[in-house]
């Protein structure tokens, strides 16, 4: 891992530590709460707020998790720093397009 | 023989934070994409959300849920335990922080998993 | 050059001397201050303990080494147990008595040269500060080569990839005088000179090498002792190479593939803390990126 990666892993790291506890609170209170498909809707659907929040969350996760990734891949697996790249890449760029379309799913 | 065998000073506390740190974001990795999927329904078939959340409700898949939330309270403050490190002078006592960390999040996941049984 | 002669001369003489009388050793056991020394001419001088101090009741040792190269195996010898004894003094023992094709390294003895350190009883230690006492309290020792290097022969590792790390991590002091130049003023209780303190007695023993599991994952990954002393000399006020340093440290393979496991730490015999030195580290490179003087 480089210097560049390196800083954009800690960003978004340190980014998702609220974004990370707001969610864990959220998960306790929607089971709790017993929520059907249709509360869930009706809670995030045309809200600004839910979709500027998790939109943040999917484009943060999607960098970290790539970096990770990238990391795991050069590390433990035979393959070079360079292929190793590419594969986060992927794993990156497929992540933020699944989140973004979950983010559309519920607040569209 | 070679001589790889024989070492064995690995396996450490902090050795073992750090594993479960990439083994926990790793694992949250692979979980991710269904998690994004799973949302994706409510696209177009909210009743297919609801038999999703419907099948949910099996003791076992439950259990896993609990594990993920240990998973993710787990990499959260392992991961804060590495930033501060990182970006702060220097503590004592990563060893216990790490087992700190640890320890609240199987207590977090045990008190997830009592309120959703 | 004639001066460092007549030092070694003066330790060869001191250590004739504690091999031909082995109570005479310093008691205190493994270095856990940061430094210390050992004042040859006060061994010398100390008297020798007498004979109803000698231990109750010596003992042997089963002290397996490694023998070969990479595919080698272990073989068990008996040596007798001796107050006060060394690992060093095991291998040695062994190889002056019974088998004299033994292959390990060492220098001073007194954990100054860094060359005598080994895997004993799967724990990369310096055998010369290591007492038997501390380590086999089973009578057993089993002792090989270094880990994370290569193997020449027996307990004797390639130190070359170390060493070749320490330069690529620009771990030479790159001057910013010249000799007519006035020597500067550095504050012992400055922020800088306090922090090259802290990780500047270094013995290049390479035993945080060998506890790295990143170096064993990770081949390109500099290592835990030539970051701690590209830290030190980025501490360094007088020193002008910070910009190829810097450079150097944030590349692949530089100080943020560290994982913080602390083994460096945990191992190392002067109680140094190479996490905390690669951690500084880490927050220079990343604010010199952030700055934009940095190419990653």
């Amino acid at each position: 891992m480089n210097v560049r990666l390196y800083v954009w892993q800690r960003a978004t790291a340190a980014l998702m530590v609220p974004l990370v506890a707001v969610h864990v609170a959220i998960i306790f209170y929607a089971t709790r709460q017993d929520l059907s498909a249709a509360d869930i809707l009706a809670r995030t659907r045309g809200s600004i707020v839910w979709g500027a929040y998790y939109g943040l969350f999917v484009a943060a996760v999607s960098i970290h998790a790539a970096i990770g990734v990238r990391n795991v891949l050069a590390e433990w697996s035979p393959l070079s720093e360079r292929h190793a790249g590419r594969l986060g890449l992927l794993f990156g760029l497929v992540l933020a397009a699944l989140g973004a379309r979950a983010v559309l799913a519920v607040v569209l | 023989m070679t001589i790889a065998r024989h070492i064995k000073h690995r396996g450490g506390t902090l050795w073992l934070a750090a594993l479960v740190h990439r083994l926990s974001g790793l694992a949250l990795a692979i979980f991710l994409p269904l998690h994004f999927l799973v949302l994706a329904l409510a696209l177009h078939r909210a009743a297919q959300l609801d038999a999703f959340l419907r099948w949910t409700d099996q003791p076992l898949v439950k259990l896993a849920e609990a594990l993920l939330v240990f998973l993710l309270i787990v990499h959260l403050l392992g991961g804060v335990r590495v930033l501060v490190i990182e970006n702060f002078d220097w503590r004592d006592g990563q060893k216990r922080l790490a087992t700190l960390a640890a320890t609240v999040s199987a207590i977090v996941a045990f008190i997830f998993l009592v309120r959703v049984f | 050059m004639l001066l460092w002669r007549i030092r070694t001369l003066n330790w060869n003489a001191c250590l004739w001397q504690l091999s031909m009388d082995a109570r005479v050793k310093p008691a205190h056991d493994e270095w856990n201050s940061a430094w210390a020394r050992v004042d040859c001419a006060q061994i010398a001088a100390s008297k020798p303990l007498t004979e109803n101090r000698m231990p109750e009741a010596p003992t042997e040792l089963s002290v397996s080494l490694w023998r070969g190269g990479v595919e080698g195996r272990y073989e068990t010898y008996r040596v007798p147990r001796r107050d006060s004894q060394t690992v060093l003094d095991v291998v040695t023992y062994v190889q002056r008595h019974i088998d004299p094709t033994l292959s390990y390294r060492f220098a001073c003895r007194v954990g100054m040269c860094g060359s005598c350190a080994m895997t004993v009883n799967g724990r990369p230690r310096w055998t010369c500060r290591t007492h038997v006492a501390k380590v086999a309290g089973s009578g057993r020792l089993e002792i090989g080569p270094l880990a994370n290097l290569p193997v020449i022969k027996d307990l004797a590792t390639d130190m070359a990839p170390f060493f070749e790390k320490w330069r690529e991590a620009k771990g030479a002091f790159a001057p910013s005088r010249t000799r007519a130049d006035a020597i500067p003023r550095i504050r012992p209780d400055s922020p800088a000179r306090l922090a090259a303190d802290a990780a500047v007695e270094c013995i290049n023993c390479g035993v945080c090498y060998a506890a790295c599991d990143t170096v064993r994952w990770n081949a390109a990954y500099l290592g835990p002792a030539a970051l701690n002393r590209a830290w030190t000399l980025i501490n360094d006020e007088r020193d002008a190479g910070n910009v190829a340093r810097l450079q150097a440290v944030a590349a692949t393979g530089g100080c943020h593939a560290c994982h913080s496991h602390q083994s460096c730490q945990e191992h190392c015999p002067l109680s140094l803390n190479p996490t905390a030195s690669i951690a500084g580290l880490k927050r220079r490179t990343a604010l010199a990126y952030l700055k934009g003087e940095l190419k990653p």
